[in-house]
């Protein structure tokens, strides 16, 4: 090894001690929570927990074995999105199956329920689907692209050494923690905020170091503008940061135990979920994804995006508006009225700055529109723009008190979420892996565009079957709840109403299969380009021209 | 390229002095805004006497009914069910008395849920037998056919871990709830079993700790201490804790 | 203490937020600021295979690729 490649080490460096030392308290604590926890949960759940600490260990005395990690600060880092690449792919897919798994659970409940496995009941299942949909897949899409678009636009390897890695396989630990612990039934019982207490802490400290390596990496910028994208990427990790210790603020049991209690009771423990629920959704699923729109169609359509000024304004608007919404989760409870009214008020101006953000996300194709026929990957990023107007229009409606009298607790409510997730999220996280895969590993294009085509109008068809039979069912469901017949008594049971839902549930889980033989495709398709089997050239995609003077590794 | 002439610009110099900042100065605006959003809603509620006006009945769960509700958050029940009557005909019709914000005041987590797949239970304390719950616990198609629940059989088979409650009272105590009241504390594992024996020597002193709890044997197996009777000690008591009949929702103690 | 963070939050918190929103409308509409913010806009259709250099002086790069 000469002395110039050797110099490109980091060698055992402070960061790597400090991570080290993190992995080896965590795989103390497992040791002394798998023999001596508190309760039976943790008994098992701390051998999950420190096999992945042990891995960390194992891969580290490796790597730094062997010199420590490439440091060569005159190239990006290209590996660790890379990675993160495959894993959203990889969460992706599982996500969306147990998706479909708990879907026809509720269709066809005797056939797939077992005595034998209470780990695979829909209650245990369907935080395991939320969390891997939400923060699995669309977690590791962020933090990809997030690591992508930052290095990018800011023209400076990314910061932090081995930070950036801790960030990644910190954040699979986490999700793998998070999904065993809902199997073992370990569960803080707060949506969208299962997991218990010492997966929040670990969690905790890879934002920090998120947020950390993402700031770092935005001060040492070669590029006088900070682009508008990187606000985004940024409210999303500050602002989920506040979000996620603020909601999980918890007592544990005993530090060797599973089980937590939240440091809020009843109203205020409601009002502080749906703070955190909603601005996950607001922050996570929108500011994030916002953050790819305004980097990947511009980058896409090779032209700036339509307004600078108003992405500003869009910024701005947005983050101040959507703190506020949350509480129109909680119309007509035991929550303060005046609260409920600030949340819908909010929720109906956020309207405005949602559709600015849309207009600016279609209109940066104006004088490119032939783009949408000839390019799928194209029209799977615009097309995702159109879900999220159409998700945030449909979202204030929702929230108007009426409205929601009929249809909080119904179907309708999860049909909104898909539009949004389906359309919305995943959409614009394909387009953008669609981007990412050939640029990443120096291809000139896809292996195939035709399964591109195929992916887009499959998924495409199943959101439609998902969000219509969901909205359906739920109007109905809603309307048969309240209503009375000639003598003045209610018309149905509720278990009538849970019959009429039969077929609505199947037509749903068919959606959700359509959408995952898309997801399907789509890896099939990144695995033959990865390979290198690029059959046809695509015209679209220009590579970041990198492929001659830098290898692939 | 236009950036070239920015160089000639008195105010670039300064602008790129700032510019170092402003990533930082981006994040703490950032923060502002979103920070104050979430305090103006959230901190008056801790300050509000009148978010949760007091009623009376509403006291701590049984070391029992708190097991059982740790089951019920364990297996996600509030996935598919609510526990939110809202003021509304049908509702209190369907279910009964609209829920008050007094009777999850000790809910740690609340659980009021968000999706009605199943019927609500802010009130189902009550309502249907033991018997029923068992038989429905183990196989919900074979009291309720069109019942799209899962089975919960194996819960009349696992012991319950008895063991501990007294860590996960003493955690709640430290939170507020008032455990350390009336020697529930120093009772927690004995409550247990009192609660299953109507003839336990402790009887009166347990309703004294828990006024209102249910006491039977909730599994009908007498021989050991199972999951099921711990669920269905909660459930047998949701809703059940303020005497509608006497409650007044007009009186001024109640008006805010 | 309720009373005075509501009234604090309906009077000061609420003059404070008007005033933060139409700073950052203001900055976004500035005319200054236009030409500044159309550079920014084309960040991202830069291409740069590799960062700039340390000793690369930020506003004198020449984009190699399509400049």
């Amino acid at each position: 090894m000469s002395a110039a490649a050797a110099s490109n080490k980091t060698g055992f460096d402070a960061s790597a001690m400090v991570v080290a030392g993190l992995l080896g308290l965590g795989a103390l604590w497992s040791l002394i929570s798998a023999a001596a926890g508190a309760d039976a949960a943790i008994r098992v759940h701390a051998w999950v927990i420190g096999a992945g600490f042990l891995a960390g260990l194992f891969m580290m005395a490796r790597i730094y074995g062997d010199g420590g990690l490439d440091n060569d600060k005159t190239q990006y880092n290209e590996n660790v999105i890379k990675a993160g690449v495959i894993a959203s792919m990889f969460w992706g897919v599982a996500g969306l199956l147990v998706g479909v798994i708990i879907a026809f659970q509720l269709a066809f409940p005797a056939l797939l329920s077992f005595d034998a496995f209470p780990q695979l009941n829909f209650g245990r299942l369907r935080p395991v689907h939320t969390s891997a949909v939400i923060f699995a897949f669309g977690g590791n899409v962020l933090i990809a692209t997030s690591f992508y678009v930052v290095q990018r636009t800011c023209r400076t390897r990314i910061a932090g050494g081995i930070w950036p890695w801790f960030v990644f396989w910190g954040y699979q630990l986490f999700i793998v923690v998070a999904a065993t612990g809902y199997l073992l039934g370990i569960t803080q019982g707060k949506e969208y905020a299962e997991p218990e207490w010492y997966a929040d802490l670990w969690l905790t400290l890879v934002w920090v170091a998120y947020l950390l390596v993402f700031l770092a990496t935005l001060m040492r910028r070669k590029e006088p503008h900070l682009y508008v994208a990187n606000w985004f990427y940024l409210a999303f990790i500050v602002t989920i940061a506040m979000l996620h210790v603020v909601n999980n603020l918890a007592m544990p049991a005993s530090l060797f135990g599973a089980r937590s209690y939240s440091a809020f009771a009843g109203v205020q423990d409601a009002l502080t979920q749906w703070w955190y629920g909603h601005n996950a959704v607001g922050f996570f699923l929108t500011a994030g994804f916002l953050a790819i729109m305004y980097y990947f169609i511009p980058k896409r359509a090779e032209r700036p995006v339509y307004s600078y000024r108003l992405s500003i304004i869009h910024f701005w608007a947005l983050i101040f508006i959507y703190i506020w919404a949350g509480p129109h989760h909680l119309h007509y409870t035991a929550l303060p009225e005046w609260a409920q009214t600030l949340g819908m008020t909010f929720s109906i101006m956020l309207w405005m700055p949602s559709w600015g953000g849309m207009i600016n996300g279609l209109m940066t194709l104006s004088g490119a529109w032939d783009r949408l026929r000839t390019d799928p990957v194209i029209r799977m990023l615009v097309v995702s723009v159109a879900f999220y107007g159409m998700s945030t229009f449909e979202g204030p409606v929702m929230s108007v008190r009426a409205v929601n009298s009929l249809s909080h607790y119904t179907d309708w409510t999860i049909g909104h979420v898909h539009s949004g997730a389906l359309g919305w999220v995943g959409f614009i996280s394909f387009g953008a892996i669609y981007c990412l895969v050939p640029w990443l590993w120096k291809r000139a294009g896809m292996y195939s565009k035709a399964l591109i085509e195929w992916h887009f109008w499959i998924a495409t068809i199943g959101i439609l079957l998902y969000i219509t039979s969901m909205w359906v069912s739920g109007i109905m469901q809603g309307l048969m709840w309240r209503a009375y017949n000639s003598l003045g008594f209610l018309e149905y049971s509720f278990v009538q109403t849970v019959e009429a839902m039969h077929p609505y549930y199947i037509i749903r889980g068919l959606g959700g299969v359509l959408y995952l033989t898309g997801a399907l495709l789509m890896v099939w398709n990144v695995y033959k380009t990865i390979k290198g089997d690029v059959r046809e050239k695509d015209e679209a995609v220009k590579p970041q021209s990198a492929a001659i003077q830098q290898p692939a590794e | 390229m236009a950036e070239k002439t920015k160089k000639a610009n008195p105010i670039w110099a300064w602008h790129k002095k700032v510019l170092e900042q402003n990533s930082i100065m981006l994040t703490g605006g950032v923060l502002v805004v979103v920070s104050i959003g979430g305090l103006v809603e959230i901190a008056p509620l801790f300050y509000l006497d009148e978010t949760i006006e007091e009623v009376e009945g509403v006291r701590p769960y049984s070391p029992l009914a708190l097991m059982g509700r740790d089951i019920y958050i364990r297996e996600g029940c509030y996935t598919c069910h609510s526990q939110m009557v809202r003021p509304l005909r049908d509702e209190v019709e369907r279910y009964g008395h609209y829920s008050l914000a007094a009777e999850s005041m000790y809910d740690r987590p609340f659980q009021w849920g968000s999706k009605r797949t199943g019927p609500d239970l802010a009130r189902v304390g009550g309502k249907y037998s033991d018997e029923w719950h068992r038989d429905h616990m183990r196989d919900p198609r074979s009291v309720v056919p069109e019942s799209i629940m899962p089975p919960y059989a194996f819960l009349e088979t696992t012991p319950l871990e008895v063991e501990v409650v007294e860590g996960r009272m003493r955690a709640l105590t430290r939170l507020g709830t008032p455990y350390d009241e009336l020697g529930r504390l120093e009772n927690a594992v004995s409550d247990v079993y009192t609660q299953l024996d109507p003839f336990a020597a402790d009887y009166d002193g347990f309703l004294e700790r828990y006024p209102g709890a249910p006491v039977r044997d909730f599994d009908g197996n007498p021989d050991m201490v199972s999951e099921l009777d711990a669920l269905i000690a909660y459930l047998q008591i949701l809703g059940t804790m303020v005497d509608f009949s006497t409650y007044e929702a007009e009186a001024d103690e109640n008006l805010r | 203490m309720y009373e005075s963070l509501a009234s604090f939050a309906q009077t000061w918190g609420m003059l404070l937020f008007i005033a933060l929103f139409l700073t950052a409308g203001a900055y976004a509409l500035w005319p200054r600021n236009q030409q500044k913010f159309d550079e920014a806009a084309r960040v991202p259709l830069e291409d740069h295979d590799r960062p700039a250099a340390a000793d690369e002086a930020d506003r004198t790069h020449k984009d190699r690729n399509d400049g």
